[in-house]
């Protein structure tokens, strides 16, 4: 058959209808044995054993699904870990940043949904689907196909129309026709072309807004859908406020008042009257208390220790070397910004008295914060004796053991 | 068209298959019922948006949750319609790879209502989120403005892709398994809309063999694909409670328990709608007393099961010799959730043995009773679980009652709304009995197979 040009017809196939589906196998496979090579059967349901007789081979979706799984899987899996070890690493309930099994759920869920979408949308293109103004749609007869109507349409182009209609009829058909479709028909509308330009181009504007917008700077504000808790109704630190007469926003204290926290008792300042500045190596030279000011007992010994570990281990550690946790893990971050706290048990240190430990708590020293709003300064006193029980505790000789107590030491080594 | 009565016998079965489903949609008017209820599930669901519009400028506090159970009513609602889901899959999938024939009468219907499921369940943790115009950061996706990633460790997130996934390919799977009977209400369409509209959504599928060679491997597949999900989904949802350490929630068996009571729910379900419809719809000679006493069988065979899960619960409690893990679980059947417990334990573990009785099993009436009974003790066990745990946390100085607020209740009545008011409409307007899959596997009349 050739293509009827003038007329501007062309011919599709020759459509032929069939009773039922065993029927259309056996009708296949006869038209096929008979040398014509462009066949197609349509049903309104899959025929079992149809492939075989039209000669079709099996489709390569069952690959092209397991490739999409699999990388999938990967991709899920390699995704995890980069962003929840590489690029924003953080540590919750001490877990690991990544381990197998917790990321395992999120993996298997990526595979399932990339393989399902590419099982549907692969059948699709392999089907070459959306595929709208089919020709044999157009074909009344056709129409039944989805219903009750068995089909086979052969469109070899080269061989002669009668012979085609009788192969079919020899096979067992109940009506033939040939299905013809006008190239006007299938071509689209000139005027849909145009609109679907003109839209493409509108549908442009949005993005090229914004690529032309990245990277540039802007003095004015953010645009805000919510605002969320970027702006709120409160007065902040030096801002002005009509509020008060001052104009300010912010409050001085009032007169004959004590802030918390910051009341001096009496019988404190016989702690806190030793000189609290200046540097040793200065002109004035500090004096230094060198004895605690108040009795020394047992339980000031234990609340000392107590404090000491609440207070100074995370940075000095327990035995007082400046190997806290918080500087282990510092020092693990490399945070150039940190000093690893002196050893306690350094010479320096372990020759100040007792009012110069007193005074690096309460005023801290360089790098070491000060200590006074948070520790009292009995607190700090009973600090200070655990301190200089630690660094006995370091250099003692069997000398420096009460001598009724040196026997049971030696017992336990 | 002088040739379109004609036919083979075969071609007759076909027709009337065609006849008796198209026919739902294309008569002028839907019976007198359907209107009845879309008027009144469509206000439920105007009412349920409106409580959602009210929720979002108030905030989150408008339900009932507090201190202690803040997670209350809508994770109940959302594990209750995942649940419901189930079944659908179950069918569609399962059932297909095991070659269970009878399904094909049903699997549309099921895989519709696992869809509109689905879709409600998604509404009660997405606006349970606080801020829910930002849902869109539980999406890992690369932002300047956060500049950081989610937690993929945590078992909130993997629920987050579970339900997405099981949302999207339970949609593929019915939407393609949609595509022939489209077309089939396409070429019968007799008005240029419906033509228009159902071509649309039928892509073009003209039936051709090298068309179904690919789409039963794409079915194949995606059946395939369905089934490791559904399992996976209502496990991942259990990872809510089990990977977290609350006496009561941390237990290894809640996957299998979870994954069972969903299927259980889940058929209850499509007995609970497909009674009905078939009925107004002129369906009985596809969907037969034999696909309904299929169902209740699976519904009497995963009850029990659910059943058993409850027992293990209590003597794993006692065995495990765990202080807080035994009071946990006296305190659901003797404390102040006691009249909670006992409903759970009688809707679902006794109400399903009644299908043991032939009667219960083909009398479509009896099942709908048994069926609601179902779904009313699998909702109070989502509660159990849920409030009974959280009521009773590890400072006894925070331990409270949990109450819920009229939005709550009215929240969770529109969500049926939603749903039946979705269902209406495909049973209205969409081929409800796959139509193709029907024929593929019917008698052909010809007594060589
Ligand atoms: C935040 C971490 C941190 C804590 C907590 C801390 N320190 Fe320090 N400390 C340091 C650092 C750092 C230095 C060294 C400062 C420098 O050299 O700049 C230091 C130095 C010292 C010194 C040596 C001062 C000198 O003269 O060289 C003493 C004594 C001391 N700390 C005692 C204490 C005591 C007692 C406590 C508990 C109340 C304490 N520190 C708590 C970080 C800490």
């Amino acid at each position: 058959m050739s293509d009827e040009t003038k007329k501007e017809i062309r011919v599709v196939g020759v459509l032929a209808q069939f009773s039922g589906k065993q029927t259309l196998v056996k009708a296949a496979s006869e038209v096929r044995s008979k040398g014509f090579k462009d066949v197609e059967a349509y049903s309104p349901f899959p025929i079992h054993g149809i492939d075989g007789a039209l000669g079709i081979r099996p489709t390569i979706l069952p690959w092209l699904v397991l490739i999409a799984g699999l990388g999938g899987g990967v991709l899920a899996m390699a995704g995890q870990w980069w962003t929840n070890t590489v690029d924003y690493p953080y540590i919750i309930s001490g877990k690991p940043m990544f381990s197998l099994p917790a990321n395992i759920p999120v993996t298997f869920e990526v595979m399932i949904l990339s393989a399902a979408s590419v099982a549907f949308t692969g059948m699709l293109a392999l089907n070459r689907l959306p595929r709208f103004g089919q020709p044999l749609l157009r074909n009344n007869r056709f129409l039944r196909v989805t219903d009750d109507g068995f089909f086979l349409l052969v469109s070899d182009d080269e061989v002669a129309e009668e012979k085609i209609r009788q192969a079919l009829e020899e096979a067992g058909a109940t009506d033939i026709e040939v299905v013809t479709e006008s190239v006007e028909e299938s071509k689209i509308p000139v005027p849909l072309v145009y609109g679907a330009v003109i839209l493409a181009c509108f549908a442009l504007i949005p993005p090229l807004m914004i690529a032309s917008a990245r990277g540039t700077t802007s003095q004015k504000p953010r645009l805000h859908t919510w605002f969320d808790m970027d702006f709120q109704p409160k007065l902040k630190t030096q801002t002005p406020s009509n509020l008060f007469a001052d104009g300010r926003a912010m409050r001085p204290r009032i007169k004959g008042t004590v802030r918390r926290g910051g009341l001096v008792k009496d019988t404190d300042t016989g702690y806190t009257s030793i000189p609290a500045v200046g540097t040793p190596g200065g002109d004035s030279v500090q004096e230094w208390k060198v004895e605690f000011p108040m009795e020394v007992t047992d339980s000031m010994m234990d609340r000392g220790r107590q404090r000491f570990n609440i207070q100074c281990a995370v940075c000095h550690g327990k035995a007082g070397y400046g190997n806290g946790l918080a500087t282990i893990r510092a020092l693990e971050l490399q945070q150039g910004t940190w000093i690893q706290p002196t050893s306690l048990h350094a010479d320096h240190v372990r020759q100040q008295p007792v009012g110069q430990i007193f005074n690096s708590i309460t005023n801290g020293v360089r790098k070491m914060p000060a200590y006074k709003d948070q520790i009292t300064p009995e607190d700090r006193w009973a600090i200070v004796l655990y301190v200089k029980a630690l660094q006995l505790s370091q250099n003692a000789t069997l000398e420096d053991v009460p001598a009724d107590m040196r026997e049971t030491l030696k017992a336990s080594e | 068209m002088a040739t379109i009565a004609s036919g083979s016998h075969e071609q007759d079965l076909y027709r009337d298959v065609t006849e008796r489903v198209c026919k739902i949609t294309e008569r002028p008017k839907p019976p007198r019922a359907w209107y009845i209820a879309i008027v009144f599930s469509s206000s439920l669901t105007v009412m349920l948006f409106g409580l959602i519009g009210y929720l979002i400028v108030k905030g989150v506090g408008v339900w009932g949750n507090n201190a202690p159970v803040f997670w209350a009513w809508p994770i109940v609602n959302f594990v209750f319609w995942v649940g419901i889901g189930h079944a659908g899959t179950l069918i569609s999938a399962i059932l297909f790879l095991f070659r269970q024939d009878w399904r094909t009468s049903i699997n549309r219907f099921a895989e519709a209502m696992t869809i509109f499921a689905v879709m409600c369940a998604g509404i009660f943790p997405g606006i349970h989120i606080g801020r829910v115009w930002f849902v869109y950061w539980l999406a890992p996706y690369p932002s300047q403005h956060l500049a950081m990633w989610p937690n993929f460790r945590s078992p909130l997130l993997w629920d987050v892709f579970a339900v997405s996934t099981y949302a999207s390919v339970s949609a593929m799977f019915w939407y393609m398994g949609m595509i022939p009977d489209l077309a089939t209400l396409r070429d019968r369409a007799t008005t240029k809309t419906r033509q228009f509209l159902y071509g649309l959504g039928a892509l073009g599928w003209t039936g051709s063999a090298r068309e179904w060679s690919r789409y039963e491997k794409a079915y194949m597949l995606l059946a395939a694909l369905a089934t490791p999900l559904v399992l996976s989904v209502h496990t991942i949802v259990s990872f809510d409670f089990a990977v977290s350490q609350l006496p009561g929630w941390h237990t290894t068996i809640f996957p299998p328990y979870f994954v069972a009571g969903a299927v259980f729910s889940g058929f209850a379900m499509v007995i609970t709608l497909m009674v009905p419809a078939r009925r107004f719809f002129g369906l009985k000679d596809l969907v037969t007393i034999k696909h309904l006493e299929n169902m209740t069988k699976i519904i009497l065979a995963t009850g029990t099961m659910v059943g058993f899960a409850y027992g293990i619960e209590f003597f794993i409690a006692w065995y495990s010799g765990v202080r807080y893990e035994q009071f946990a679980f006296i305190n659901r059947a003797f404390g102040p959730y006691a009249w909670a417990y006992w409903i759970m334990v009688s809707c679902n573990v006794i109400s399903p043995q009644l299908f043991w009785f032939k009667k219960f099993r083909t009398t479509p009436w009896l099942m709908v009773v048994v069926c609601i009974f179902v779904n009313i003790g699998m909702w109070f066990e989502r509660f159990v679980i849920t409030v009974t745990s959280l009521s009773r946390d590890f400072l006894p100085s925070s331990w409270g009652y949990f109450k819920p607020t009229a939005v709550d209740v009215l929240m969770f009545i529109g969500s049926f709304g939603m749903f039946f008011t979705l269902f209406l409409l495909f049973c209205r307007y969409l081929p409800i009995v796959a139509m193709s899959e029907v024929k593929a596997v019917m008698d052909d009349g010809h007594d060589h197979h």
